[in-house]
């Protein structure tokens, strides 16, 4: 065994970074210590926070910390904000907001970029929460980056989503669409002492009411994370669906749901890569030239593509 | 979490360098902080902001906990020689003796052979042009 690993079964903050790093990176180092470490995973409990850019993820994330923190719990931090698509570079700036935290050796948190994965999270979050988990914090919080209305990966992520909403951000027809709200285990209404915050709830409750109930109401939360108000209530509630996840047996099902998410994902990526090795520039330019020349169309050239990684 | 041919696979398993940029002390001009933090984000990095007014130990902190390869700390105080030496050293306890030093803001000529004693590989002062600054962390940064 590593000395690295070593020291972060000993507990040793510096060997966690240094691992997550690894992780993230996808080196062979790193798929070496995420093998070592997965099984020692699954303990504890992850919380997503999804919500708007600005709609206040990082200060609940920030406050949900520091209450858990009161109780008496370990708490480790993904932040997640995005890489540019241009020059691969972020600006990781989460931790801003989660300054009290900083100095509390009870508290991890690792901001990562997004580096091009869509759905508002990072390509190795979900090894990267492993290794948060593996170390032994009971509680791991995901930041997602700021999502609008179809960022919906973080369910398969985490064990319990929290969408953080805002009022004045849009009408009751915002709130019928499909997507991100679907996938809420816990509804927030965030910046609560600004005007519309009690229209929003209830439009929010109304339209849950019309749902099909999965033997569970999601619950609705009023908070104002810079004061800390209702952080406590937010707490017991995501407590509360945990429980439920363990008591009604849905726990087993969403870690199957995960684990074959995260195998095809995987499986998925080391396609793309194959194919990528496989093929010369010169071979993919052709066929990007016949496809924006109109002259072939991209389900074709791709099939090209796939057989002649496939071929090598 | 498929990554589009567009945006391609390069940036998965890729190693990006890592760099802190930090504010010590009570001074709250940050915008040179901020200048330096997006140079370095288009230049490829990824750039962990922490905002100003931060203490020693909390720029120590967030570099080990964020695994950074390069601290860049702004200063317009005029307490670098009471700050660097403490954050030096919250830096070294902490067992981070291989990150990359570097400086910038109102910091006087004369002061300079002490800060490079201190571990600080360059001292970037106004009128810098940001592509030194991107080029400054390329030479040194060993990504991992």
């Amino acid at each position: 065994m590593s000395d690295l690993i070593e020291r972060f079964l000993a507990g040793e903050r510096r060997a966690l970074s240094r691992i997550l790093t690894r992780v993230e990176n996808g080196t062979p180092e790193g798929r070496e210590y995420l093998r070592q470490l997965y099984p020692r995973s699954g303990r504890a409990h992850t919380i997503g926070i999804t919500g708007g850019a600005g709609s206040g993820k990082s200060s609940l994330t920030g406050s949900l910390a520091s209450e858990l923190r009161k109780r008496g719990h370990e708490v480790g931090v993904i932040a997640v904000d995005p890489s540019s698509p241009f020059t691969q570079g972020a600006i990781l700036g989460d931790r801003i907001r989660m300054q009290d935290l900083v100095l509390d050796p009870g508290v991890f948190v690792r901001s990562m970029a997004s580096r091009g994965a869509l759905g508002g999270l990072a390509p190795t979050i979900d090894d990267v929460v492993a290794v948060m988990d593996a170390f032994g914090f009971p509680y791991v919080f995901i930041e997602t980056v700021g999502a609008g209305q179809d960022e919906v990966e973080i369910a398969g992520t985490a064990l319990t989503t929290v969408l953080v909403n805002n009022p004045g951000t849009g009408d009751d027809i915002q709130a019928l669409k499909a997507g991100i709200i679907e996938i809420a285990d816990v509804l927030v209404v965030n910046k609560a002492d600004r005007p519309g915050a009690d229209v929003l709830v209830s439009q929010l409750r109304a339209l849950l009411s019309l749902a099909p109930s999965e033997g569970r109401d999601i619950p609705i939360l009023s908070t104002v994370a810079t004061t800390g108000d209702g952080v406590p209530e937010l707490v017991d509630a995501i407590d509360e669906h945990r429980a439920w996840l363990d008591t009604s047996g849905e726990l087993d099902r969403h870690r199957r749901q995960e684990a074959r998410h995260q195998v095809l994902s995987v499986a998925q990526r080391i396609l793309l890569e194959q194919i990528r090795r496989e093929t010369s520039e010169e071979t993919l330019g052709d066929l990007v030239g016949q496809v924006a020349g109109r002259s072939l169309d991209p389900h074709t050239a791709a099939e090209q593509l796939v057989e002649q990684g496939q071929a090598v | 979490m498929t990554a589009s041919p567009e945006t391609p696979a390069q940036g998965e398993t890729g190693q990006k360098i890592r760099v802190l940029i930090a504010k010590p002390g009570l001074d709250g001009h940050d915008r040179g902080a901020k200048i330096v933090a997006r140079a370095l984000r288009d230049g490829g990095c990824e750039v962990i902001y922490t905002g100003i007014r931060q203490t020693p130990q909390m720029i120590a902190e967030a570099a080990l906990q964020e695994d950074v390869d390069v601290v860049g700390l702004s200063i317009l105080s005029g307490a670098h020689l009471e700050l660097f030496p403490r954050i030096v050293e919250e830096l070294r306890s902490r067992g981070l003796d291989d990150v990359v030093l570097f400086c910038g803001g109102i910091i006087p000529e004369e002061d300079t052979d002490a800060l490079e004693a201190m571990g600080f590989s360059a001292i970037f002062r106004p009128g810098t042009n940001t592509r030194d600054i991107v080029s400054f962390v390329y030479d040194n940064a060993s990504s991992e």
